[in-house]
C-alpha cells in the first residue's frame, strides 16, 4: 500500500510534467537548484572539519535549527506546496492510519526538498570524518533530524488544513507573510551589521538552541567530539523525544483530519448589500470600476499588490538609513507609480473564466478598459501623491516635489494606458481566485517574467520625456524643469492613457472570445 | 416591429442606455403566473409569429484532433421551450457557447431572431440571456451585487437594476443569501444566482446550460414555473440537460445530439414517436449494455 501511494505520487508528478513543457522546465530548474545547493552544503560541511570545534558546532546547530523551523513555517503559508497526496482526497479509501502515515512520510521524503534535507543532514557526518565514531553518530542524528523536519511539517500542514480551512484565514495569512518576505533584504543587511559586531554571541545562541527541540539532535555529534558524553546523551534524548512526540501528534492530527471534511468550517460573511456598486456611476464602465475596486480590497491576489504602496517607501527609508543617503527616498513615488500602474497588466487573467460575464453582456472593450483603469486611479492617484509628500517630508526634499510628481503621475497614467493594451492581449497563468497567492501554477514564472519585462521596457520608453525633465531638474537644481516635468507628465500621461484605452478596447473587441478560450484552457 | 424599437439596428454602436431602457419599458406586464413584470420577455414579435428565435447552420468546432461539433443545424422556434439532450461530451456546451458568442466557431452561422451572433455581436447578445456551464462567476461579489453587476453591464438604469435584482432574488429563494459572497454559496445556489444574472436584462432568448444541476427539488420547481411563465409571455428557452424525464415533462421541443451531430430534432412527440424519450434517446445514441455486471459484484 505504501509503495502504491508513493507510486501514485510520482505518477501525478510525471503526468503534470508531460502536460506542460514549462512545468518540465521548472522541474528541471528545481532539480538543478537542489543539486547545486546540495553540493554547496556538502563542501561546506566538509570544510568545517578543519575549523575549530566551537565554530563547527555553532554552524551545524544553528543551520539545523533553521532548517527545522523552515519545514514548520513554509507549509503554514504555502498550502500549495507538494499536496500531491492530499489527505482530503484519500479520505474515501479504507487505508489503515499507520499505512497512510508511512506513505505520506515516504512521499514527503521523496520530493526535491525532502531528498535534499535528508542528504544534507547525513552529510553532517562529513564534518566529523576525522573521528569515525562521531561521524557514524552524526549520520544517525542526521536521519533523526531529517525525519523531525518532515514529521513537523506534515503535522503543521495537517493541523492547518483542518483548523484553517476557512477561506478568510488562508487569505489573510497569505498576504501577511509577504511583509517579512519583502523586508527580508534590509532585515538581513541590518542583521549582518549586528552580527559582525556580535559574532561572539553566536556560540551562546547555538548552546541555547541545543537545549530546544529545534536544535538538540544537531548538537549530539559535537558534544561527543568535545568529549561531553552526558550532554550528548541528554541532547539525543531531547531530539528523539521530539521526533516521537511529533509522529504521535501527526498521527493524531491525521486521524482528526480524516473524519473532519475540509471546508466544513467555512463561515459565510455578510456584506452591505450593493456597496460600491450602488455608488458608482450607473454606466457600464462605472459598474466595472466598482467591481474592480471591490476586488482590489477583497481578493488577496489584488490585496498583496496593494501592500507595495506602504512597503516600498518603508524599504527605501530603511535603505536610506543604512546607506546614509536620504536622497534615495525621491524614487519612492515613481517606483510605486510604476509598479502599481502595471499591476493590472494582465488583469483579465485574474478574472479567469468569469470574464465570460463581460462577453455575454456584450461589454464594449473600451468600457472594460476604462472601468479597470478608473478603479486603479481612484485610489492609486491619491496614494502616489501621499507617498511623494510623506517621503519629501522625511527626507526634507520639498524642492524636488514638482519633478517627482511629474514623473510619478506621468508614469502612472502612461502605465494605465500600457496595461489597458497588454491586458487585452495577454492571458498569463496566475493563481485562480481563492487559491493561495503563492500557489502560482508551476512553470508560470518564466512566461510571466518575460511578459513583465517587455511591459516594463515599453513603459520606460513612453515616459522618457518627463523622466528627462525630472533628471535635468535634479542635476541643475532648477525647479522650472520640475514644473515642466509636471505639465508634460500629466498632459502626455492623459493622452497616452486615452490612446491606450482606445487601442486596448479595439483589441479586446476583436480578441475577447479568444481570450476566454485561453482562460478556459488555463483553468 | 418590437424588435426594431427595442434594438435599433443599422447603427454599429447603438446607444446602450437608451436601448436598454426601451427594452425595459417595452416589457409587457404579462399575464405570467408569477406576475413578475420585469421578468417577462419583451413583446414577442407579432410580425413573425412562427419565426426562429435561434437558427443554427452548420456549426463546427475542432479542438486539436477532436471534432467537438460536426456541422450542427438547429431551428429553435420563437416561443418554444427547447430541450437539448445528449450524452457526456456530445458537444452540447460547445454548441451553445458558439450559438451565444462565447466560442468562435470554425464554420457555420448562428442567428438570434435574425441577428447574426458573429457579425453583430452587440445586437445579438442583448437578445440573449446565458447561463454558461463551466465558467466562474465574479464570486467575490455578494449575490445581490453580482446580479446588479450583470444588469449594469447590460446598460440598464440603476432603478431598474435594483428592482429586478430584488424580484429575481425573491423568486429564486435567494433573498436570505443576498448579502453573502457568492464564493460561499453552495453549488445549487450558485446555479440559481447565475440564472438570475442571465434573466436580469429580460432577454428574448434564454440559453441555459445544465440549469438544474445540483439544484434542490423545490427550487427546481420554482425555476420551472418561472421559465414557463417566461415562455408563455413570448420568450424562448433552450435548456441542455441529462435528465430525460425532466426534459420530456418540461419542454415542448427537443434535439438529441451525440458525437457533435444532431440525431433527431422536433417537437417532443415527434422525437419520442410514442416511446419514452429516454428509450428513444438510448436507441438513437446507442451504447446501452445488456449485461448483469461482473460476477464479483453480485453479492448473493
Amino acid at each position: 500500500m505504501v509503495a502504491t501511494l508513493v507510486r501514485l505520487r510520482f505518477l501525478v508528478l510525471g503526468n503534470g510534467l508531460r502536460r506542460s513543457p514549462w512545468q518540465l522546465v521548472a522541474f528541471i530548474f528545481g532539480v538543478l537548484y537542489g543539486l547545486g545547493a546540495l553540493t554547496g552544503i556538502g563542501f561546506g560541511l566538509l570544510a568545517l572539519s578543519a575549523a575549530p570545534l566551537e565554530i563547527a558546532r555553532t554552524v551545524v546547530v544553528i543551520a539545523g535549527s533553521v532548517v527545522v523551523l523552515a519545514w514548520i513555517l513554509v507549509p503554514m503559508f504555502a498550502a500549495g506546496i507538494d499536496q500531491t497526496l492530499d489527505t482530503s482526497r484519500l479520505v474515501t479509501f479504507p487505508i489503515p492510519l499507520n499505512t497512510l502515515l508511512a506513505a505520506l512520510g515516504a512521499s514527503a521524503i521523496l520530493g526535491i526538498p525532502g531528498i535534499i534535507t535528508v542528504l544534507a543532514s547525513i552529510a553532517t557526518a562529513g564534518t566529523w570524518w576525522r573521528q569515525p565514531g562521531v561521524a557514524v553518530v552524526a549520520i544517525l542524528c542526521g536521519l533523526v533530524g531529517a525525519l523531525t523536519c518532515i514529521a513537523a511539517s506534515r503535522t503543521v500542514s495537517t493541523i492547518a488544513s483542518t483548523v484553517a480551512s476557512g477561506r478568510r484565514f488562508r487569505e489573510v495569512a497569505g498576504v501577511l507573510v509577504l511583509i517579512p518576505l519583502i523586508l527580508l533584504g534590509p532585515i538581513i543587511s541590518s542583521a549582518a551589521q549586528g552580527i559582525r559586531t556580535a559574532a561572539d554571541a553566536l556560540p551562546r545562541v547555538a548552546d541555547t538552541l541545543a537545549w530546544t527541540p529545534l536544535g538538540a539532535i544537531w548538537a549530539v555529534p559535537s558534544d561527543l567530539a568535545g568529549g561531553d558524553a552526558a550532554s550528548a546523551a541528554l541532547h539525543a534524548l531531547i531530539g528523539a523525544a521530539t521526533l516521537v512526540v511529533l509522529v504521535f501528534a501527526w498521527r493524531l492530527s491525521l486521524a482528526v483530519a480524516l473524519i473532519t471534511p475540509p471546508h466544513a468550517a467555512t463561515r459565510s460573511e455578510r456584506h452591505r448589500s450593493t456597496g460600491l456598486l450602488g455608488i458608482a456611476p450607473a454606466t457600464v464602465w462605472g459598474a466595472i470600476a466598482a467591481r474592480s475596486l471591490i476586488y482590489w480590497f477583497r481578493d488577496p491576489r489584488y490585496l498583496r499588490q496593494l501592500i507595495l504602496i506602504p512597503l516600498i517607501p518603508a524599504l527605501l527609508v530603511l535603505y536610506s538609513n543604512i546607506f546614509h543617503n536620504p536622497g534615495l527616498l525621491i524614487i519612492a513615488g515613481p517606483v510605486v507609480a510604476f509598479l502599481l500602474s502595471l499591476s493590472i497588466f494582465a488583469d483579465i487573467s485574474f478574472d479567469g473564466t468569469a470574464f465570460a460575464t463581460h462577453l455575454a453582456a456584450a461589454v464594449r472593450g473600451a468600457d472594460d478598459r476604462l472601468g479597470r483603469a478608473v478603479a486603479l486611479a481612484v485610489f492609486g492617484l491619491p496614494a502616489i501623491v501621499v507617498v511623494i509628500l510623506v517621503t519629501a517630508f522625511i527626507s526634507d526634499t520639498w524642492a524636488a516635489v514638482p519633478a517627482t510628481l511629474g514623473i510619478s503621475l506621468g508614469t502612472f497614467l502612461t502605465g494605465l494606458g500600457v496595461s489597458s493594451v497588454t491586458s487585452a492581449r495577454l492571458v498569463l497563468p496566475v493563481p485562480a481566485a481563492g487559491d493561495s497567492p503563492f500557489k502560482s501554477p508551476q512553470g508560470a514564472n518564466l512566461t510571466n517574467s518575460l511578459a513583465t519585462f517587455v511591459a516594463w521596457g515599453i513603459l520606460i520608453l513612453l515616459v522618457l520625456p518627463e523622466l528627462a525633465l525630472t533628471i535635468v531638474n535634479l542635476i541643475t537644481g532648477d525647479v522650472v524643469w520640475g514644473w515642466a516635468s509636471l505639465v508634460v507628465g500629466v498632459a502626455l500621461g492623459l493622452v497616452l492613457v486615452s490612446v491606450g484605452i482606445r487601442i486596448g478596447g479595439r483589441v479586446l473587441d476583436a480578441r475577447g472570445v479568444d481570450l476566454l478560450a485561453q482562460l478556459r484552457r488555463a483553468r | 416591429m418590437a424588435e426594431k424599437e427595442s434594438f435599433p439596428s443599422g447603427s454599429s454602436s447603438p446607444d446602450r442606455s437608451s436601448g436598454a431602457d426601451a427594452a425595459g419599458t417595452s416589457a409587457p406586464l404579462a399575464a405570467a403566473p408569477l406576475a413578475a413584470a420585469p421578468l417577462a420577455a419583451p413583446a414577442p414579435a407579432p410580425a413573425a409569429p412562427g419565426g426562429s428565435a435561434l437558427s443554427i447552420r452548420g456549426l463546427r468546432k475542432v479542438f486539436g484532433s477532436k471534432v467537438a461539433v460536426d456541422g450542427v443545424d438547429l431551428e429553435v422556434p420563437s416561443g418554444s421551450f427547447y430541450g437539448l439532450v445528449g450524452p457526456n461530451g456530445a458537444g452540447k456546451t460547445t454548441t451553445l457557447s458558439m450559438a451565444t458568442g462565447l466560442l468562435r466557431p470554425d464554420a457555420g452561422t448562428a442567428l438570434v431572431h435574425g441577428v447574426d451572433v458573429w457579425q453583430q455581436p452587440l445586437e445579438a447578445k442583448r437578445l440573449i440571456g446565458i447561463l454558461a456551464d463551466g465558467v466562474r462567476l465574479f464570486d467575490r461579489l455578494t449575490g445581490e451585487q453580482l446580479v446588479s453587476y450583470s444588469g449594469m453591464l447590460s446598460g440598464m438604469s440603476r432603478e431598474t437594476v435594483t428592482e429586478r435584482a430584488a424580484d429575481l432574488l425573491r423568486l429564486l429563494d435567494l433573498t436570505e443569501a443576498s448579502s453573502t459572497l457568492v464564493v460561499d454559496y453552495s453549488a445549487g445556489m450558485t446555479k440559481k444566482i447565475a440564472l438570475a444574472c442571465a434573466l436580469i436584462h429580460a432577454p428574448r432568448l434564454l440559453v441555459l446550460d445544465e440549469p438544474f444541476e445540483s439544484v434542490d427539488p423545490v427550487s427546481a420547481a420554482n425555476i420551472r414555473d418561472l421559465l414557463h411563465g417566461y415562455v408563455d409571455s413570448g420568450g424562448t428557452v433552450i435548456v441542455s440537460s441529462h435528465a430525460m424525464d425532466l426534459v420530456q415533462r418540461m419542454c415542448d421541443h427537443v434535439a438529441i445530439i451525440a458525437a457533435g451531430r444532431v440525431l433527431a430534432a422536433g417537437t417532443i412527440d415527434e422525437v419520442r414517436d410514442g416511446a419514452e424519450l429516454e428509450d428513444r434517446f438510448v436507441d438513437l445514441v446507442g451504447g446501452r449494455h445488456h449485461a448483469e455486471g461482473p460476477a464479483w459484484l453480485r453479492l448473493s
